[in-house]
């Protein structure tokens, strides 16, 4: 008997039975559509923030002082910081920079009238809107003159600025940053969910400002851009250069590639591991089909000692069932893809879960419902194989 | 049919001894028989005698604990589970008392099954197993359901699946057993008519009427057996029929 033949009979059987053979592919139609679902919510969600970190502002190189070799955490705690010092002689000695921003952030309470809040003080410079790609929502960045004056101006958050005035202008309105005073000049636009949501809860004011409102010489790290997209690595020998001569190996220069690549890792894990929960279920839709075609096997003992005595070897009624069991899973993980592919494309258009459903994660689901089909399939089969045709004739 | 005609199947001193809860069966204790080409034998016994056991063996079902089964020249005893399936289906039809077709399986996809495990395929497939049904009076029922058929009728399409792969035996196990006496007489007239034109009948029974409609008659007692020949009285199930009164149609 050829291989088709065990098809015809297969399928035969399970459109004899399609409520059973419908509940027992459900199993496995939700184990695919959850794996797909899931990798795509994982994929997207991976996709949108590393798209938001390249959104900062391409091209950036993040120089902090100590010794880092593998990610950003370990290393050896620096021997000495950074100072505005440090960041002129960047920014005269690297050529291949658009825009070198000395950071130094730190927490403080904000206070206006009654109102106060948690916030994270970033001094910058003038430059800062160069690097990072927030979007004002009113008012200004502070100038060249303020940092140079070390002005008392400050520019907020979305969040802070709803915190501290809700429903008004802040621009022109009075804070305190830990006791000092300064004048709002403008504030953000949100920079929504992710990693931005961060960044809603920060205040921007002229870095030395920041120095002296936290009594500090030093900045916690300089960020340069590239004017070019290309010469990334350049500019990157250029900053080596430069710090050398006074910190000799004492610091490390992160490339925006690396730090994304640190990132994608993290999310990359996620995706596995949601598509491993996901797998989980698809399992249980494996016992299903187990389960069912020993039933099926039981029920259907007279046919196997039919089908024996008249000449079926134990070959061809294994291959029977395992095809069944196969046909039961794949057509349920085709049933599962077009389900999870299409609930994902539902999710990223109604709600603001990004999704990104990918060849690979479609046919990683597909295959392991095939996988699920053989490995739950055989033994039920091989029971029925070794059916013996006499016994088999008399079951009631 | 003459003596001289070719044996197709014989058993030589057929032992077999199973056992129950640990308790020996001897079944069957010693039998010799021989199945000649185009003859119609029924093999008689009680419940217990070990005819069940004996056809099991004939049939190539089941392997007998020691002893020879010959079949068209061949000592087959001692094959294993796949060559035996090859040979049931080459060389044995089965007829059994529960008709035993598929379920919810046309008259014409039950009849194919053999040649489908004979690797038959396509249209010479469908065109053996329409002959097949056509001998047995049930052309017309292709496209039936075994649900859709009266008992007479399932038991001929179990008659046709038997023939569909020219075997050498045709071997029915109680084939009137599960039938009305009108049925059975009609399903014993088949089964005449089939030996008329050559094929070799052997019909498994505990009822002497049944048995008389053969041209010899083994008695199965405790595990062994002997031969008894009943020419003179053989009922023919075609003179039966028309000696019945006349009933509605049932076709």
């Amino acid at each position: 008997m050829n291989f088709v033949e065990s098809f015809r009979i297969a399928f035969r059987a399970l459109a004899a039975n399609k409520a059973r053979s419908l509940l027992t592919m459900l199993g496995v139609i939700i184990g695919v559509a959850a794996v797909i679902l899931l990798v795509g919510i994982g994929l997207g969600v991976e996709d949108e923030v590393t798209g938001s970190l390249e959104g900062l502002g391409s091209n950036l190189l993040f120089v902090v002082p100590g010794q880092y070799e593998g990610g950003m955490g370990g290393g050896t705690p620096p021997g000495r910081r950074f100072t505005l010092d440090d960041v002129d002689v960047v920014q005269r000695r690297v050529e291949g920079a658009s825009a070198v921003v000395p950071v130094l952030t730190a927490g403080a309470t904000a206070k206006a009238g009654n109102r106060a809040v948690r916030v994270t003080v970033a001094g910058g410079s003038d430059l800062g809107p160069e690097v990072f790609t927030n979007e004002l929502a009113g008012g200004r960045h502070y100038r060249r003159g303020e940092l140079q004056a070390a002005s008392h101006v400050v520019a907020l958050g979305s969040k802070v600025a709803e915190e501290l005035f809700p429903n008004q202008d802040p621009v022109g309105k009075k804070i305190t940053l830990d006791g000092q005073r300064f004048t709002v000049i403008g504030y953000y636009e949100s920079l929504g969910g992710g990693l931005g949501g961060d960044q809603d809860t920060q205040v921007y004011i002229p870095v030395t400002t920041a120095q002296r409102l936290f009594n500090l010489n030093s900045i916690a790290m300089i960020v340069v851009k590239a004017a070019d997209p290309d010469q990334v690595d350049l500019v990157r020998g250029e900053v080596q250069r430069a710090l050398e001569p006074s910190f000799g190996a004492e610091f490390t220069v992160f490339s925006q590639e690396q730090t994304l690549g640190i990132l994608s890792d993290l999310l990359g894990t996620l995706t596995y591991m949601l598509a491993g929960i996901a797998g989980i279920s698809l399992l249980v839709g494996g016992i299903g089909i187990m389960n069912i075609m020993l039933v099926s096997v039981s029920e259907r003992t007279r046919e196997i000692g039919i089908r024996k005595a008249v000449g079926a070897r134990t070959y061809d009624i294994l291959s029977q069932f395992v095809i069944e069991a196969v046909a039961l899973s794949v057509i349920g993980g085709a049933i599962g893809v077009a389900i999870g592919w299409g609930g994902a494309l539902l999710l990223s258009e109604t709600t603001p879960v990004p999704t990104n459903v990918t060849a690979w994660a479609v046919a990683m689901a597909f295959f392991f419902a095939f996988g699920v089909g053989v490995f739950f399939g055989v033994y039920p089969a091989w029971k029925a194989s070794q059916l013996d045709p006499i016994e088999a004739l008399r079951y009631e | 049919m003459s003596d001289e005609a070719r044996i197709v199947l014989e058993t030589r001193d057929v032992t077999k001894t199973y056992y129950l809860e640990d308790v020996e069966v001897n079944a069957l204790r010693g039998v010799d028989l021989a199945i000649r080409q185009g003859e119609m034998v029924s093999i008689m016994g009680p419940s217990g005698s070990g005819k069940s056991t004996l056809m099991h063996i004939i049939g190539l079902l089941d392997r007998p604990s020691a002893g020879e089964v010959v079949l068209e020249g061949r000592d087959v005893s001692r094959l294993a589970p796949n060559e035996l399936a090859a040979l049931r289906n080459r060389y044995i039809g089965f007829v059994f008392q529960a008709f035993n077709l598929l379920p919810r399986t046309t008259a014409l996809t039950n009849v194919e099954l053999p040649l489908v495990y004979g690797g038959v395929s396509g249209a010479e497939r469908t065109r053996r197993a329409t002959a097949a049904l056509e001998r047995v009076g049930l052309g017309d029922r292709l496209g039936h359901f075994s649900s859709q058929l009266s008992g007479g009728q399932q038991q001929r399409v179990a008659i046709a699946r038997a023939l569909v792969n020219a075997p050498s035996i045709v071997l029915a196990d109680e084939p009137t057993g599960n039938l009305d006496s009108r049925s059975g007489i009609e399903v014993m007239a088949v089964l005449q008519a089939l030996n008329e034109h050559g094929i070799t009948v052997v019909i498994v029974t505990h009822d002497d009427r049944v048995a008389r409609h053969s041209e010899r008659i083994i008695h199965v007692f405790d595990g062994r057996a002997r031969d008894e020949a009943v020419l003179a009285d053989r009922i023919i199930a075609a003179d039966e029929l028309a000696a019945l009164p006349p009933e509605e149609a049932t076709s």
